[in-house]
């Protein structure tokens, strides 16, 4: 026998629970739509900011490097052109390292040195980057100048071609240093996520290639790494995109200017971010803030281009591993 | 059916003395073994008896995991597989490995088979070509694969799979195949094609294989070895472990009183 009172309460709580449930729903739901509204929100002021400079210069803008503040006259080849070389040599340079550390780290290391080489690697990552900068400035770069770039001139330097990228005065700063610095940076990056997609491969797996009479170098080129290539991927773009947006170590070495006369790698030059930081200060007249505020929105479009890029690659390897197996 | 007995069998391998640690945990007992040749040999008994770990003992697997240690005499032809100076790589390719789960490569089904020659021989192509379809016929799954060697190894069902972990395994041309568990994870009529497979391929191989399925070995082995905690308890002819076994702890496992 239920009485009407008790069939009440039920009904009360009921539509409390209910009630409870929709606001829960409709307040993560404003939470996920926030976070797409300021991302649509930054787009569309900094689209707004550059406006004068997009009239000014079209797309003008990418094809010169004339950067000329007192006849304010921009062009943004040059920043553009030192972001993306300086991450690409740092991504060069650093997936290799990364690989043989994580290599080392997950097959080859004694089970001793296992945890504190891998925190120290990590804890790499949590040097400010200013520190970077500053060491990078005032200790590597003078060694880099003395000794290795005279290096390279005498050997790359010679080879047709690519020799144009190592001529010129071996003055330390530059475009080469701050990939190099860029590199360091991004190692922990893709070192740990390296370690931990490396650790997910199936122990059997292995031993099915160490059983076959594999060494340890055939193993992980040929089943590790194709096991983990997801991951692998997923980790180099995280250094990419961190390598893109990096400032402050990028600003001390680089050189910072934005004229763009010559490809060599010796040379000084620019990246966005760098720019950005140095000159948003000094920049007097409107024209002058909305070009940097275009370079701005043009990093924005390049970080998202990879990050889109990547995810498409990802998502097409697991959609071919999904058909296969 | 060739003769089963001893005194007409030439061993493969022999264990002398044989112990192994796992750091401080004393894992096989002082074994005295042998496995004769061109037969089939089953390793029986309950979780933990230490007949993975003596399987895995024969290919040297236990090398990869620091604070694994053998000693005693483990010959292979002959020759003391456990000795210092002996390359595992070489050993390993002469003792192939067939584990509880199939472990296709991530690749496709004829680099599957070919990766691993490849590590050890220089083949033409055509010579290649020639090897993937020997292995894959011996292991009875060339009929099933031949129309789609360009597909990945892992869009193969899982008994598939296992056959072709076995044509793997086949292809490097071993002298012994060790099986651990080959079937834990298949359906019963997969399971049976291995068993039969199983039946062919001794005739060109020596075929260990460890097993928790009793009607298994009975069916697949000449020869019986039964472990408990370590030790050997019993080892003979698979039709005199079944019918009138020697050891009181063989016969309650074999009986179901125990394990």
């Amino acid at each position: 026998m239920v009485t009407n009172s008790e069939k009440n309460a039920r009904a009360a709580k009921t539509a409390k629970n209910r009630f409870a449930d929709m606001l829960f729903r409709n307040l993560t739901r404003a939470m996920a739509t926030l976070t797409l509204l300021l991302l649509v929100g930054i787009i569309v002021s900094l689209t707004i900011g550059a406006w004068p400079s997009i009239k000014a210069f079209g797309w003008g803008f990418f094809a010169s490097s004339e950067w000329n503040p007192p006849a304010d006259r921009f062009g943004g080849l040059g920043p553009m052109y030192g972001t993306l070389i300086t991450a690409f040599i740092a991504v060069a340079i650093a997936l290799p390292i990364s690989f043989g550390i994580a290599l080392f780290l997950t097959e080859l290391s004694p089970a001793w040195l296992r945890r504190p080489l891998g925190i120290a690697i990590e804890l790499l990552a949590g040097i400010p980057s200013i520190v970077y900068g500053m060491w990078g400035l005032l200790v590597f770069s003078p060694v880099f100048a003395s000794t290795v770039q005279p290096w390279l001139a005498k050997t790359l330097g010679q080879v047709p071609l690519i020799g144009k990228l190592f001529a010129g005065p071996p003055i330390g700063i530059g475009i080469l240093a701050a990939g190099i610095i860029l590199a360091i940076m991004i190692i922990p990056f893709i070192t740990s996520v390296m370690r931990d997609v490396f650790e997910l491969t199936p122990a059997m797996l292995k031993e099915s290639c160490y059983g076959l009479g594999g060494t340890t170098w055939e193993v992980v080129w040929n089943v590790v790494l194709p096991y983990t290539r997801v991951g692998v991927i997923g980790g180099t773009m995280l250094g990419l995109g961190r390598a893109l947006g990096e400032t402050m170590a990028v600003t001390f070495i680089i050189g910072n200017t934005s004229v763009l006369d010559s490809f060599s790698l010796f040379m000084p030059g620019n990246s966005i971010a760098s720019a950005l930081a140095n000159e948003f200060a000094e920049a007097t007249s409107p024209l002058y803030t909305s070009a940097l505020i275009e370079l701005g929105l043009v990093l924005f479009f390049i970080t998202f281009v990879v990050l889109s890029f990547s995810k498409l690659l990802l998502f097409s390897l697991e959609k071919k591993a999904g058909t296969t197996s | 059916m060739p003769s089963l007995n001893p005194a007409e069998l030439s061993p493969q391998i022999t264990m002398r003395a044989l112990n192994f640690y796992y750091g401080q945990t004393h894992a096989l007992k002082n074994i005295n073994l042998d496995v004769y040749r061109n037969t089939v040999t089953a390793f029986i008994g309950p979780s933990g008896c230490g007949k993975s770990t003596l399987l895995r003992t024969i290919n040297r697997m236990y090398d990869l995991y620091p604070g694994q240690r053998a000693d005693g005499d483990l010959l292979i032809d002959g020759v003391n597989v456990l000795a210092d100076d002996v390359d595992t790589i070489e050993l390993r390719a002469k003792v192939g490995m067939v584990f509880q789960k199939p472990t296709p490569f991530p690749m496709t089904i004829y680099e599957n088979i070919a990766f691993g020659v490849r590590m050890h021989e220089k083949l033409s192509r055509i010579e290649m070509d020639d090897r993937v379809e020997w292995a894959l016929t011996k292991a009875a799954l060339w009929d099933e694969v031949k129309d789609k060697l360009n597909r990945q190894g892992t869009s193969l069902s899982g008994g598939q799979q296992q056959r072709l972990c076995i044509a793997r395994g086949v292809a490097v041309k071993p002298r012994v195949l060790l099986l651990d568990e080959p079937t834990s994870a298949l359906d019963p009529i997969s399971t049976m094609r291995i068993e039969e497979l199983v039946n062919e391929l001794k005739k060109e191989f020596t075929i260990v294989i460890v097993t928790h399925n009793m009607q298994q070995a009975a069916r697949v082995s000449d020869f019986t070895a039964y472990m408990y905690l370590g030790e050997l308890v019993e080892f003979g002819k698979t039709d005199d472990i079944f019918i009138k076994p020697q050891d009181k702890r063989t016969e309650d496992y074999i009986t179901g009183r125990m394990g």
